[in-house]
This record gives structure tokens, sequence and C-alpha cells, in this order.
């Protein structure tokens, strides 16, 4: 015979009767809870490498044409910004918010030496490190590290994902990874780990590293789940994976939670084989759930507080290649989402076709520039300490 | 604290192997270090067998690849792609063979050292055949001389594409190898310059490896003007730049501080490591004969240095499974604990390795490791999807599809299997009732921190004495003390 695993967790205890109350039932009292001022970003991660040519098209540029007879987007077909650039098709939400103002791209995002594979690239970017240094922590781990002394609960900066990216992984804290804030709630909210928890008294500096973490785990997960229960969205949300994660996150956003950061991601836009297809599926969810998501932060008077941002670990090359895909490049753009930008529209020039580095676009902003940015003018965080250097500020923010 | 005799073997057995096997736990009380250290020695002297899962490079798919060549870059494209997939499964089966070892073997300080030395010469290559290679080449090496493990690595055609040296030449260098070679290696940062780094560069133009996967030295690739490296000026190649490193105080010293902080304490005493790296350099990198030094001494056995040691996720499933036997309806679910705990062999982060430590901790994986143990006893399924791997997945699936097939295969893989509980009954057959939760928690763990208990009581079966055992080992393997060795 075996034990069930719930068994494991109940044998001889009489404790299975569920003790939790409904203490958040008040909330629904409540309205607009969340004074204004109180700044949140929402990290999108665009996972594979997308082919930002393809997002932000060139629409008066022959090279661009010339390198992808086939994948080349027409200017009839692209959604037009100015004379030279135009959307994807399939984004429909960001040229209306491009029209409201509530859009910036900035082009030609990387870093020096740029790596071509996925793994190290997105290390790069999500550790904020030069490309000859090897870093442990993420960027927004680093925050973290500095927004979360002494607290008890690192839940500043949450990642909806099964598993933390090194991006939320800090010295001292690090972020935390759900996916259903109910799901986290009911794994971590085993009576076994909150006894043995309860009873651990401080003996060697290891084994109460590894109590300390269980125990913010334990707290987090208890605070989350009562926070996304506060003041659930009542909009309605496309039922992708995207949908649902950014429905969790404004349900949070809406709520009084202390979180400040929020990293989620899509992918995978690994476009090597029949590109259009796949960019578009992926395109078309990101359009739908950013649609459902933007009017419900207006709905509700977040959008101004509310800085949404868009990445990917490299763009891709300018040719297109024998299988109606394109391989992986080098610099790329970035967006930003949010009422309260301070520069809108495209912030800098259309990447130069013509001078390119081996078939590749040079980059012209160095993605940490960016992180500084929000890191300091919307987090009002110390950009500095959490990145290890002085870098520029921009001023769309 | 009082040490015994037997919390001491333990140690050793967590360190220098993959902690105790049930069928041999029971016989750690009177045993001394000394027996057992040579017991490990002798078990692991054989030259290990090679784990072989991929053709050589000229059969099969790569020579169609190159025939292809000819045709049209769709059928190359096509092929590619194919042998992209099979070496993805050949690692998959490479990974899962090796844990097998570490977990079975007898040879278990040889498996030891081998993850360890995986780790420092970390590559990240999806070439199963040159993956296959360099393990063999690792675990023939992992207890002989540092200087042979040095160049078999270094000459091995995944390090070799890994770190671009097919793309260093005269003329137009390629400096990743030689700056790796030296800042991850051999010296560590700090003890070269970047003139040292850009003549070494010049020095390994023209290693390389040929379509068979063998290493080759392109004599008109190589740069054969006088360099001048840490000091040396000659007409230096690889095999020179090498043995100038090998030179090199610094690097005993490097790769001994490295040994200690992963087997002893990352906290590394200076004393200990000065005499210990003076040794290695004296015994011309004797890997054995250092890790006798380490092993035999009496500061090994003391309490800052035992039970504080965070297992790896490989270390940690190995150490479960060599403690309760168990046959896994599929193999391929430690794949999914190494995803999500953070470390798949032979997919290391970067060349820098795992970095391990409190690395391997945050809220998720803390509760997936506190999980597994319950998962296997109690034949239940993970609910926890991994990330992608782009570098592995290569674009060639289509998004949604992948998702179902992942979720599918999940529901599928599980972890299913069943525990043999009798080896386990064995170890405590002659322990009373009262003692007999006490003397579980001893055997499994070697934090001195113990989870009180009237906590734990709670959570243990009364009706028989074999529900007893189970329950008390299964919620002691759940426990942050677990995690530590």
């Amino acid at each position: 015979m075996y034990f069930k695993r719930k068994e494991f967790l109940q044998i001889g205890s009489l404790a299975t009767a569920s003790l939790m109350l409904p203490k958040f039932l008040k909330a629904f009292e409540r309205e607009n809870m969340v004074p204004p001022g109180n700044k949140v970003v929402v990290v999108v991660q665009f996972s594979g490498g997308n082919d930002g040519l393809n997002t932000v098209i060139p629409i008066s540029n022959d090279i661009y044409y010339k390198g992808r007879p086939k994948l080349g987007i027409s200017k009839e077909n692209a959604l037009g910004l100015t004379t030279d650039a135009g959307l994807n098709p399939a984004l429909e939400i960001f040229k209306s918010l491009y029209d409201d103002g509530s859009l910036a791209i900035m082009n030609s995002v990387g870093y020096p030496n740029p790596d071509r594979s996925h793994f190290r690239s997105m290390d790069i970017w999500q550790s904020a490190s030069d490309s000859s240094e090897y870093v442990h922590t993420g960027w927004l781990g680093r925050y973290l590290d500095a927004q979360c002394k002494g607290c008890d609960k690192p839940t500043q900066a949450l990642e909806i994902d099964d598993v933390l990216s090194l991006a939320l992984k800090g010295n001292d804290k690090n972020g935390l990874a759900f996916t259903d804030p109910r799901r986290l709630y009911s794994s971590s909210n085993e009576k076994f780990y909150k006894d043995i928890n309860a009873g651990h008294q401080a003996t060697e500096e290891t084994v109460d590293y590894l109590y300390k973490t269980m125990s913010e785990t334990l707290s987090s997960a208890d605070y989350i789940y009562q926070q996304s229960k506060l003041k659930p969205t009542t909009t309605t949300y496309p039922a992708t994976e995207l949908g649902k994660n950014l429905k969790t996150i404004s349900s949070l956003i809406m709520s009084d939670i202390n979180t400040k950061v929020y990293y989620v991601s899509l992918g995978s836009f690994d476009t090597h084989v029949a590109q259009e297809g796949q960019q578009r599926r992926l395109f078309t969810e990101l359009n739908d759930a950013v649609k459902a998501f933007t009017t419900d932060l207006k709905k509700n008077n977040r959008f101004d507080d509310v800085l949404m941002m868009t990445f990917s670990e490299f763009g891709r090359r300018v040719s297109q290649n024998a299988s109606n895909g394109t391989d992986h490049g080098t610099a790329n753009n970035m967006f930003f989402v949010s009422g309260g930008l301070k520069k809108k529209g495209l912030l800098n020039a259309m990447p130069d076709l013509a001078d390119l580095n081996d078939g590749d676009l040079k980059h012209k902003v160095d993605f940490k520039t960016v992180y500084a940015t929000v890191l300091h003018n919307w987090l009002g965080s110390d950009d500095r300490t959490i990145l290890g250097k002085q870098f520029e500020h921009l001023d769309f923010i | 604290m009082k040490i015994s005799n037997r919390l001491k073997n333990q140690h050793l057995l967590w360190r220098a192997a993959f902690g105790p096997m049930a069928e041999n736990a029971a016989s750690l009380d009177d045993i001394s270090q000394k027996k057992l250290w040579q017991l490990l020695v002798k078990t692991s002297s054989k030259t290990p067998q090679k784990i072989q899962v991929a053709q050589n490079l000229a059969d099969g798919l790569y020579k169609g690849v190159q025939d292809a060549a000819m045709q049209d870059k769709l059928a190359r494209a096509e092929m590619a792609k194919k042998r992209r997939q099979q070496s993805r499964d050949d690692i998959k089966s490479l990974n899962i063979m090796w844990l097998a070892e570490m977990i079975n073997s007898e040879a278990q300080l040889r498996e030891k050292m081998s993850l360890f030395w995986h780790g420092h010469f970390a590559c990240r290559v999806i070439n199963s055949y040159f993956q296959q290679e360099l393990l063999h080449s690792i675990r023939t090496n992992a207890l002989g001389n540092f200087g042979d493990l040095l160049k078999a690595v270094s000459k091995s055609p995944g390090m070799l594409q890994f770190l671009n040296n097919q793309q260093n030449r005269k003329g137009k260098p390629n400096e990743n190898f030689a700056r790796e070679v030296m800042e991850l290696f051999t010296m560590g940062r700090g003890n070269y310059t970047e003139k040292d780094i850009k003549e070494a560069a010049r020095a390994f133009t023209g290693w390389g490896f040929n379509v068979d996967g063998e290493f080759v030295f392109r004599k008109n690739q190589h740069d054969t003007g006088s360099k001048t490296i840490l000091g040396r000026t000659g007409d230096f190649d690889g095999d020179d730049v090498l043995n100038i490193l090998l030179d090199q105080p610094h690097t005993a010293v490097f790769i001994t501080r490295k040994i200690y902080s992963y087997f002893v304490n990352e906290q590394v005493d200076d004393k200990n490591l000065q005499w210990l790296s003076q040794r290695f350099y004296d015994n011309k990198y004797d890997i054995l004969k250092l890790l006798e030094d380490i092993y035999s001494s009496d500061w090994f056995y003391t309490e800052k240095n035992i039970g504080n040691r965070i297992k790896s996720p490989v270390e940690l499933i190995a150490g479960i499974r060599r403690f309760l036997p168990l046959e896994l309806d599929n193999d391929q679910s430690q794949l999914l604990f190494q995803k999500v705990l953070g470390q798949i062999l032979f997919y290391p982060p970067n060349v820098a390795g795992w970095p391990g430590g409190r690395n391997w901790i945050d809220s998720s994986t803390l509760m997936v490791r506190l999980q597994i143990p319950q998962v296997l006893a109690a034949k239940e399924s993970l609910t926890i999807t991994p990330k992608n791997d782009d570098d592995v997945n290569m674009g060639q699936m289509v998004e949604q599809q992948q998702r179902i097939n992942r979720n599918k295969a999940y529901m599928n893989k599980g972890a299913s299997g069943n525990i043999n509980w009798k080896p386990v009954y064995t170890v405590f057959k002659n322990t009373r009732r009262e003692q007999l939760s006490q003397a579980i928690s001893d055997t499994l763990l070697q934090s001195p921190s113990r989870v009180s208990s009237s906590a734990l009581d709670q959570y243990i079966a009364t009706d028989s004495r074999e529900n007893f055992i189970k329950s008390v080992v299964i919620q002691v393997m759940t426990t942050p003390e677990y995690q530590l060795c």
C-alpha cells in the first residue's frame, strides 16, 4: 500500500477542517482604494527572439523589402504610424494606443558584443550584465534587495510562471513565482509546513536561511491570495495564457498589495521556419490580452500609474532565411505602454539598415539605460546601486 | 555537539559520494572514516565504461547533412532539423544514464567528482556525440591528473565549439576560448592581463575539430609568430599555453579553492587552502591525492563543515533514490525535476557552470524540493510546467502544439514508481520503536537542526511498524533540513 500525498500531510492531524474565514468580504464595499501615484511596472518578455523588423516595420525602406521578398510586410498591410514606420497588422490595439499617446517605441536597443544563444542573451538581459560577465542575480532581484530590506514578504516583485526567472533573483531576496494565486495558496497552505516552520529554532545559518525562505513563501502565498480576492476584475479577458496572466496581474494591481513589479512571458518567438503564422498567432494573443488589460486599467483609473514594457533577448537578422523565417540577430525594439508617458510615439530613429554589422542591426541604445530610467524615474529607486553603474536616464517617463 | 562516528561516515558519503544507500546505512556505526575512504577509492579505481548514446558523427545523420549540401537549402534544413532532434533525444538518454550511474554505481567517488568537473568545465552544446565524448573524458580523468583532464577537455570538440575556437584563426583571432580557459578553467580573474589573453588566443589558433568529431590541429590556420604569455616568450601553441598555465601556482590555488568550497565549506579556511594547494601543486596536480588530503584530515569532520551545504538538484534526486530504492515507471520524470529545480545535466546556464549554494533556492524551487519525496512515495505527479528552452527547441515547435504536448507529457510522465521499502525496514530492524523516529532522523539528516518531534508526531502513522517507518522517512525528507548535507 502507499499513502496519498495528502495523507502524508494529514496523518494523525485533526486540523483538516478549513479555518480560513472569508475576511475579504468587506473588500467589495471599497472603491478606488489604491491612491493614485502608486507606480507599477509590468514587464512582458518575448521569449525566443522576436523579429523586431516585422513588429515595427520600416515601410519606406527598400533594403528591408529586398532582404525579405516573402516575409516583408507591405506598406498597405502595416498599420501606419509615420511615413517611415508601421505596426504589424496583428497589433491593432497598439496602433490605438499610439494614436492615444499611450505608446512609446524605442528602436535599436541592445548591448555591445551581442550573443546569439537564447539562453545566454536572455541571461544578459535579465541580469543586466555585460556580455563578458556572468552574474547570478537579476536586475529586478537586486531591486527587491534594495526595496525589501528587513521586510517579511518579498512580494514587491512577482512573476506569473511556475518557475522563477533569473531577472527576479537577488542577492538577499528572491521574487516569487506562481501561475495562480489560489494554487499557490493551496500548495503552500499545508499544515505540515506551517507546523514545522513554527517549531523551527535558529540553529545554523544555512538551515535558518531555508526556513526563512519557506516562511516568507507561506506568508506571501497567504497575502497574495487574500489580495487577489479583494477586488477581482470584472473585465473580460481572453482565455489565453497571457490573457489569464494579465487578469491575475490586474486583480493584484487593483488590490492594495505592495507589489511594484510584475513579470510575465510570451513565446516562443523563435521563428526560424514559417515565421508569418507563428508571429501572427503570438501577436494576436498579445493584442487581445493587452486590449483587455488596458481597458481594465483605464476603467479603474490605474492606467496612468502602470507602465507595461516589452523586450526580447535579441531581434532577428535583416534578411529572411530559406525557410520563410529569420535567424538570430541583435538589436531590437521595445514597447512602453502607459497613460503616464512623458514622451510618446517613436522615441528615436528607425534602425539604419544601410549600416549593418555582418547583416545585423547595430544597437544605438543600451538596454541598461532603459532599466536605469525605469528604476529611477518610474520606481524611484537607486538605479546606480541596482545596476552597479550609473547609466544615463532617458526622458520618456 | 557530539559528532558521532555515524555522522562522520555519512558526512564522507554525502560529500565524496551521493549519500548512503539503504543497504549499507546500517553498517555506518562502526566502520572508521579511514576504512570507508579506502573503500570509496577502491570501488572507483576501474576505468569507467563509456556511456554511449550517439553514433560517431561520420555515420548517419551528420553525413546526411554533408551529402545534402548538394541539394537545395530546404532539404538541408530538414536534415539539420532531424539531426538536432536526434541529438536532443540522445542528450536526454545520456542524462538519464549518467544519473543512473550516480545512483547505482559503486564508483561513487568517481561519479561525484565527475559531476563537479561537469560543472567546472561547463559546456552547453546540442551535439550528443560531443557531449558523450566530453563526459567520457571527464569521467576517465576525474580522479587522475588535473593537467591531463584540462588537456582532454580543451581538445574536445564540444568545448572547442562552445567557446568558438573553430573560428580562431591566424590574423583573425577569436579570444573566447583563451579567455575562459584562463578565467574559469585554470587561474581565475586577476592573475593575468588582457594582453595575456590576446597572446594565448594566438597560440590556440588552428585548434579545431573535423567532420568525424576528432580534434585536429590545422597548421595553416596557426599563428606561428612569437607570443609573450605570463612573462614567457616563444613560438607557443595551445599545449604550451596549457603547460604555462599549469606551471602557475595560482592555478593550483584556484582549483583547490573551488574544490574546497564545493566539498568542504563555502567559507574557505585560508590555512587549509594554503596547505592543500601547495601539496596539490607539489604532487603535480594529482586529484586523488588532493581528495585524500581533504577526506583524511581531522578538520573535514568538524562541526562547522558538516550539514551546511545545500544539495544540488541532481545530488538531491540521487540521494533520495539511493536511500529509497525506486523503480520509476518513466525515467524521464527525472528530467522534469532537474528542469524545475534548475540543474539539467549537459545544460549548464553558461560556461561558468551552476553557481550553487543559496542560488539553488527560491520559493518555487524550495517548495518543489519539499514535495518530491511525497510525490515519489505517493505515486503522484508534479503539476508544474518548466520554462521553454529555445536553444533546444530551435524554433521548430509551434507554440500551441508545444503547450498541448507539454501538458500531456507531464500528465503521463508524473513520477509514478514503486519504492522498495524492504531495505529501509532492514536498516532499522534492531531499533526499538521509541527510538525509531530519532534513528531515522539521524540517518537521513546531516544538519544539527531537527524538526521538533511534537510537530512531526502529528503526521506519523502508528498503525504498523512499517507504516511508521515509511511516514517518518518521508516526513523527514520533506523538511528544509534534508536539503542540506
